[in-house]
């Protein structure tokens, strides 16, 4: 309170004129210090049939050795009898920043006969993860940084059949994208022409539609004009047709990944010849932090509230107590 | 005029180099999309000054932030403040800057330390902070965390006066009812009625004291062992500055050719953004440039985790009656259930109706059946 002189009748207004320069924009600089430091986590999940070219297609987004592909079944080893799920973490690094990139493999997925309820252990999962959050979350003494291994994205691999969606893939995807960021993508999109590409992308987009299937990123979360207007364009040309490979050839003088036929190199970055291009940058360069967050702020708080609303209170989750998932 | 921070870009340059672009998958644009969204979605901060009338806190603020917050203010006589009590007032104010915008709250605590019994007048203040967590806590225990308003406070300068020889009792006890609160910064207010020596020596004796009497005031972080020297160096001055003493000023007045915010004495001109004459660059660098984040992370994770673990063991202990040992979820009475929570437990209650009748019903059944 200060009675010198002057009642601070000659000040500045708010903001930056004489002398005017605070430095509140510093406190961006501040918080990238930070998250450097402290690191990203991202935790993706892959979801399709035997033989779609899931652990190459990650492969080929990280530029690493990140998934390990599996050669099929040997001839004396069974196929699960259900759907496995393994993590693998790997730390990779670049421009400074460290990421901790977890894949989420649910090998078995839609190669039984009977695929009766095959999405059940991946649901399961999935709200283990939650529950593992929520009950750090709770907890008297909380950790600074709660380890998040809930499954930021899953990754849905659609056959490129060329006809519809399978009745797995549509039972799969309404089941989930109430609980999980689901981004379907057609895969070894290298059997189809360009123009049987456009017609069964459309086709399938119609499907989803006529099922209810919101895929990230969903419209009900936009939040501004800007975002609506990036994300329809983006929707409008999901799902990716992608190609996926990790040899590399050699193409007008340029090193490019790809996969060598006898009539043509299918170039994975190449534009023209699928969407694997568009499918990285969308997933990778713009939108990675988003999934994280409709992960944290949406599918998460959806879970909790569920949680909260059941007997007043916490108590671990049993396998009969996993009804309406 | 520029502060000399460091502040090195970490962005990667991007080349359009094709070889370049075979190695790069992209996930270095991460803090640039993190950044993004805190950007658009603005930022906050909640200043609190305490200290007696007359040192200097107003005037401070508005130099820190450009700003004139207390325009039409009626300072009050030594009369009307005798039964003053402790009050808190809130202004609010959104400074953009080059696209960033900052929501700044300051708490002002007027009468504190005025009155001539002075027993705990820093309770209204730790009843506020207190307050705050509990908003917080509900909030972020309840089932709507959507928006959720951030109102803790961030930070204190306490002003302590130029004119003793120390710490008095009264700076002592409120510092250290607050320091588990609140991130304390202490300054020494009117610091142009002393000379150099006459600070040198006042902070040294301050700092002595604050060990003396084990309070904890707000620490700076150490430094990353890969920054630069330049930094560092600026680092460690900072350190060895505290308690800065600082000068305001809502006036501008022209010194060696330039129009400057200070202070005309008949003996020279007190230039406050003068680094020789006060610390106000370098409280207003800290506070402002590079750690106004990490006060808001000490508050988050320390204070705020402090106040919640305190409060779990509370209830806890009253409810040890219950067998429920394992961590409850603190179900913490709603004092004003919002439309969502209303909308749920109408929702369950018709549920649990339905099916008590399903069960009534299934009960006539199996009954009129074995008949």
């Amino acid at each position: 309170m200060s009675s010198h002189g002057h009642g601070g009748s000659q000040s500045s207004g708010g903001g930056s004129t004489l002398l005017g320069y605070i430095g509140i924009d510093t406190i961006i600089e501040q918080m990238r210090k930070k998250t450097m430091k402290t690191g990203f986590d991202f935790n993706i999940m892959v979801v399709g049939h035997s033989g779609l070219g899931k652990s190459t297609l990650v492969n080929t987004l990280f530029k690493s050795q990140v998934s390990r592909k599996s050669a099929g079944w040997a001839r004396d080893e069974k196929i699960p009898k259900t759907v496995d799920i393994k993590s693998v973490s790997h730390v990779i690094e670049e421009g400074g920043v460290k990421m901790k990139l977890t894949i989420v493999d649910t090998p078995g997925f839609g190669d039984q006969i009977n695929n009766d309820n095959c999405w059940e252990p991946i649901s399961k999962h999935i709200n283990e993860q939650y529950e593992k959050f929520l009950k750090e979350e709770v907890n008297i003494t909380r950790k600074k940084r709660i380890p998040d291994t809930r499954v930021h994205c899953c990754l849905y691999f659609i056959s490129p059949t060329g006809h519809s969606l399978r009745q797995l893939d549509v039972e799969f995807m309404k089941r989930l994208s109430h609980s999980v960021n689901i981004i379907p993508v057609i895969a070894k999109s290298d059997t189809m022409t360009v123009e049987e590409k456009q017609e069964f992308k459309q086709r399938v987009r119609k499907e989803l539609e006529m099922n209810g299937i919101e895929f990230y990123p969903q419209k009900e979360f936009d939040d501004d004009m800007e975002d609506k207007s990036d994300n329809d364009k983006i929707r409008e040309a999901m799902p990716f047709a992608v190609v996926g490979s990790d040899k590399e050839y050699q193409v007008n003088g340029k090193r490019v990944l790809g996969r060598k036929t006898a009539w043509g190199i299918v170039e994975v970055e190449n534009p023209n010849h699928c969407e694997f291009a568009q499918l990285r940058d969308f997933l990778i360069r713009s939108h990675l932090q988003d999934l994280k967050e409709v992960t944290h702020n949406i599918h998460y708080e959806t879970y909790r509230a569920r949680r909260l609303n059941e007997n007043g209170g916490l108590h671990p989750i049993c396998d009969t107590q996993d009804s309406n998932l | 005029m520029t502060a000399n921070i460091r502040y090195k870009s970490r962005i990667p340059v991007k080349t359009e180099d094709s070889t370049e672009e075979k190695q790069y998958v992209g996930f270095a644009t991460l803090p640039n999309q993190v950044h993004r969204k805190s950007v658009k979605k603005g930022f906050d901060f909640t200043l609190m000054v305490a200290g007696e009338s007359g040192m200097g806190k107003s005037t401070l603020v508005n130099s820190l932030f450009l700003t004139d917050l207390y325009k039409d203010r009626k300072l009050l006589n030594a009369e009307e403040r005798i039964n003053q009590t402790v009050e808190i007032i809130k202004h609010t104010v959104d400074i953009e800057e080059k696209g960033v915008k900052l929501k700044l709250t300051i708490v002002d605590t007027p009468g504190f330390g005025d009155a001539v019994n002075n027993n705990e007048c820093w309770k209204p203040i730790t009843d506020y902070i207190d307050q705050q967590f509990e908003q917080y806590f509900r909030d972020e225990s309840g089932l709507n965390r959507k928006n959720i308003q951030d109102n803790r406070v961030h930070c204190c300068l306490y002003f302590i006066p130029p004119f003793g020889h120390g710490l008095r009792p009264v700076d002592v006890e409120f510092m250290k009812a607050l320091h588990e609160k609140v991130n304390i910064i202490p300054l020494i207010a009117k610091a142009d009625c002393l000379t150099p020596n006459e600070i040198k020596k006042l902070k040294d004796r301050i700092r002595e004291e604050i060990d003396k009497f084990g309070i904890k005031v707000y620490q700076f972080p150490e430094c990353d062992s890969d920054e630069d020297e330049e930094f560092k160096q600026l680092d460690k001055e900072l350190k060895e500055c505290t308690p800065f003493a600082v000068i305001g000023s809502n006036t501008v007045v022209e010194a060696r050719g330039q129009r400057v915010r200070g202070r005309l004495y008949p003996w020279g001109i007190v230039e406050v953004e003068n680094q020789s004459h006060c610390d106000f660059v370098k409280l207003r660098n800290m506070l402002i440039r590079s750690h106004m984040h990490d006060l808001k992370d000490v508050t988050c994770d320390v204070h705020y985790e402090n106040y919640r673990a305190q409060c779990i063991q509370e209830m806890t202990s009253k409810l040890a009656q219950d067998n429920r040992m394992e961590s409850p979820i603190p179900i913490l009475p709603l004092s004003t259930p919002d439309v969502e929570t209303e909308k749920l437990i109408k929702m369950k209650d018709e549920e649990l109706k339905r099916m008590q009748e399903m069960l009534n019903k299934m009960q006539q059944q199996m009954h009129e059946k074995d008949q």
